[in-house]
């Protein structure tokens, strides 16, 4: 073998590690949602094939549709990569909802009051929006993260405490100027995170969201951190025998994740609302539970599912316009895929007939 | 009718494995028939067909002469088989007769268990064929020998003809041992046949009247106990020759490298595992830690390597205190761990071999270069490593779990045997592993001895301990309850002490 091939070898090494997993089923859950899915609309009596044909024209039938895709996949792609990164650390952050919504506000309130030269008033907001993210996600790790079975509970009561806590603050000090709606002022132009074009919400976060990606993929496959990080994640046990510190790593874990949420927050509220407007997340945090469950906890799948997901929810509103089908049918989409992908044995029991032969042997 | 089962060109294979290929089989009524073989031979995907939990894809399986397919458990249970697995199936917080009858209670009234008949029957059994136990105890609150011995009551309270025991002396002391085997013993006296299976040589001398030996898949052959010694069984079962013994030369002990004073650690469940033990272990020798398991021998290895926090007494390796120490620190200091379960705290299985290799130094130069790990250098350390201790992998990417026992454990020895090490605790490095394994991990302790290291080894195989070790120390409910010299310590000897009994002569 010569030097430069083997060099090939090790450098492919962690983008194959990063892709491994179970693709197939993923694919075939899609596949098996939307053949179910066109079952209920039968069912409701409507054509599945116009019914399909709307949500792809919503999703990707004009500029405008396929920039509505990319700007709804944004914050999943961050919220995606957040579940997916504590995951691989052995930890359901399922507080991504809180974490947003806390991270959308520091990084308005930043954008507000916060003036610096050029671009940094900018980044500024968005380390904001990082840095309270991260900080709603410690809480919970710092108090219980000892166990992570009671984190799973501990982050998803931080949900309603974070969102109300904005709301608060919303309300009592930080209205907007002769405000009639529940939103602050506007943060300061140089704070906005601008738009591609006037008419679509895409803002540059899709660009920092794709940045994202490539960041957590290296840091889970090229850093010593990342190593540990997944080594606590499959085996915490061996992972203490070997001398790493396990509740250290999963302070870490869950700040990152935090962050990564956080982010997801800060980009809405300074791409698309360029102001905090309360309940401006209509489940971003959840959404990418399902992204990064969808794409196995691979970074670079979360561009697919969070384009999916993107697609599904920009093509949503094309589908209700044009054939009268409720918008949920869009939500029961995604739930079949939820349910498919967590239950693989139904789709393998409908795609093979002989599945029950692929069973692995006893071992002796 | 010569035998009572017979299976004829069995075969059974499963994806990438041919498990059995084509196995004749023959036991005959009232013999105590020994199946031989290494991990994956297909002893137990044979036993698992006799007992109807695997169906064989070819071959036929006779019954008192009868052709039979046995497709379920319950098929093979109403013709006479029993099995006793390795972990043994029983409901801990139900009285012995309870979970014999388990499935079969016998009925008053149609619908309520006559409890007292129930504990009169397994009296009359057990007192019929010799198995000492009280129906009305608990099974939580019984040793692991008595449980098996409610195992082997299940299978006859079922009318079991044939009884088949998986491995069952892996968990039994040497006494324990040599009671199940007068069991056996009396059982095929009263015409049961019982087929029992090991990878231990010297069982097979002691309790079988017949040998079969499997390997790869393969019947090798059959033979009784008279027409072979063990190292010629033992070329049987792995092909080549293998050496039994651990060849090494005496001991020759330096400074004292660990030293514990007054250690007393709690368990999980809160009660005091370890018990006020003071050892010393000295550079160039092994010391080996007897007891039956679950006397505060995970403890204590816990305790040493820093992962369990203590109630109270001081540790020093070389002279420096390292009781407060977090466990990467005591590694850095050069202590190795080969840990007692190799799948749930030696591996990451989900690993590839590589970064399985540097799990103990990931974090260091040149593997680490700060902002970067360098794959690179991993899988040149890794191949080094791979290559020097044997382990038999189909490459460096293949999965941790994809390697059997053996060389998983390898793996973990050619890990932990690295760099300047002063200290190894080597917690069961043999369990489940095969023979020819089993020979190459005692060279690699004894190799390290040999080079200065100071060893504590734990292990439930007394054989291995007597082998390997120079000094001995008897772990008893927490306590050191015995300490031998090599020369000192017989299996007798250390039996009565590991059963917490006087050492001395009765």
């Amino acid at each position: 073998m010569s030097v430069s091939e083997s060099g090939l070898k090790v450098g492919a090494r962690g983008l194959r590690r990063a892709l491994k997993g179970d693709v197939a089923s993923s694919i075939l859950a899609v596949i098996a949602s939307f053949l179910v899915g066109a079952l209920i609309v039968l069912l409701f009596g409507y054509s599945p094939w116009e019914a399909y044909k709307a949500l792809l024209q919503g999703a990707f039938g004009s500029w405008y549709a396929a920039s509505q895709t990319l700007a709804n996949a944004t914050p999943l792609i961050f919220t995606g990569l957040a579940v997916a990164l504590a995951f691989r650390g052995g930890v359901f952050n399922i507080g991504g909802e809180g974490q947003l919504y806390v991270g959308g506000f520091a990084a308005a309130l930043a954008g507000i009051y916060l003036h610096l030269p050029g671009v940094f008033s900018l980044l500024a907001a968005l380390a904001a929006g990082a840095l309270a993210g991260a900080l709603w996600a410690f809480i919970p790790a710092i108090l219980t993260g000892r166990n992570p079975a009671i984190l799973v509970v501990t982050t998803i009561m931080m949900n309603p405490i974070g969102t109300l806590l904005a709301d608060y603050l919303l309300r009592y000090h930080f209205l907007g100027p002769g405000a009639t709606t529940f939103e602050t002022a506007p943060v300061a132009p140089a704070a906005v995170l601008p738009r591609f074009s006037d008419q679509s919400q895409l803002s540059f976060g899709i660009l920092l969201a794709i940045a994202g990606i490539g960041l957590v993929y290296y840091l889970l496959f090229h850093t010593a951190w990342g190593f540990e990080l997944r080594a606590v994640g499959y085996n915490p046990l061996a992972a203490k025998y070997a001398g790493m510190r396990s509740f250290r790593n999963t302070l870490a874990t869950m700040a990152v994740s935090g962050a990564l949420s956080g982010l997801a927050g800060a980009v809405v509220i300074l791409g698309v609302y360029q102001r905090f407007v309360g309940g401006f997340s209509p489940g971003y945090g959840w959404d990418g539970i399902a992204v990064a469950l969808l794409a196995r906890n691979s970074p670079f799948a979360i561009i697919l599912t969070a384009g999916l997901f993107g697609a599904l929810r920009a093509g949503g509103i094309n589908l209700n316009m044009a054939t009268n089908l409720p918008v949920d049918l869009i939500n029961v989409l995604l739930g079949l895929v939820i349910c498919f992908v967590a239950a693989p044995d139904i789709l393998r029991f409908l795609f093979s007939a002989n599945w029950r032969l692929k069973r692995r042997p006893s071992n002796d | 009718m010569d035998f009572i089962l017979e299976g004829r060109k069995v075969t059974k294979r499963f994806p990438g494995v041919l498990a059995n290929d084509a196995i004749d089989f023959q036991l005959k009524p009232g013999e105590v028939h020994a199946i031989l073989g290494e991990n994956g031979a297909g002893k137990s995907t044979l036993m698992n067909i006799f007992f109807g939990l695997q169906q064989p894809d070819s071959g036929k399986i006779l019954i008192r002469g009868k052709e039979v397919r046995l497709t379920h458990p319950a098929v093979a249970i109403a013709h006479g088989i029993g099995m006793v697995h390795q972990n043994l199936m029983l409901i801990p917080h139900l009285t012995v007769a309870e979970n014999v009858i388990l499935g079969r209670e016998p009925v008053r009234r149609s619908a309520f268990i006559d409890s007292e008949k129930a504990v009169k029957e397994i009296a009359l059994l057990a007192q019929k064929y010799g198995l000492e136990v009280d129906p009305t105890t608990h099974i939580e609150n019984l040793p692991l020998g008595v449980r098996q011995r409610v195992e082997i009551l299940k299978a006859l309270y079922r009318q079991a003809d044939i009884l088949i025991l998986d491995e069952p002396t892996s968990v039994l002391t040497p006494q324990e041992t040599k009671e199940l085997f007068a069991t056996l013993k009396a059982l095929a006296g009263q015409g049961k046949s019982v087929i029992f299976i090991t990878h231990k040589l010297k069982e097979v001398f002691e309790v079988a009247d017949r040998i079969t030996v499997l390997r790869g898949g393969k019947l090798i052959g059959s033979a009784t106990p008279q027409e072979k010694d063990e190292s010629s069984l033992a070329e049987m079962m792995v092909g080549r020759e293998v050496l039994l013994r651990v060849e090494k030369t005496p001991a020759q002990p330096g400074e004292i490298v660990l030293r514990v004073e007054d250690l007393s650690v709690k368990s999980d469940s809160g009660h005091l595992a370890v018990d006020g033990v003071g050892l010393e272990v000295q550079s160039g020798e092994i010391l080996g830690i007897a007891g039956v398991e679950g006397n505060g021998q995970s403890e204590l290895v816990e305790a040493l390597a820093g992962l369990r926090p203590l109630v109270k007494g001081r540790i020093w390796l070389k002279g420096r205190e390292i009781t407060e120490d977090p466990v990467r620190s005591i590694r850095e200091q050069g202590v190795g761990i080969i840990p007692e379960d190799r799948q749930k705290q030696g591996l990451v299985l989900e690993y590839p071999v590589d970064d399985n290799l540097v799990l103990n130094c990931y974090y260091q130069k040149p593997y680490n270069t700060g902002l970067r790990m360098d794959w690179k250098k991993v899988s040149a350390y890794a191949r080094e490593l791979v290559g020097k201790f044997d382990v038999r992998t189909p490459s460096l990417e293949a999965a941790a779990s994809t390697l059997s026992g053996g060389n998983q454990q390898k793996m973990i020895i050619a890990r932990e045997l690295q760099g300047g090490l002063k200290l190894l605790i080597a917690a069961q490095p043999t369990r489940g592993v095969d023979i020819a394994a089993v020979e190459f991990i005692h060279r690699q302790l004894v190799a390290a001895r040999d080079s200065g290291c100071a060893i504590l080894l734990v292990s439930a195989d007394l054989d291995e301990l007597m082998a390997l070790s120079d000094r001995i120390a008897v772990i008893y409910r927490g306590r050191i309850v015995g300490r031998l010299s090599a020369a000192e310590a017989t299996r007798w000897l250390l039996g009565r002490l590991m059963l917490g009994l006087d050492g001395s002569k009765e």
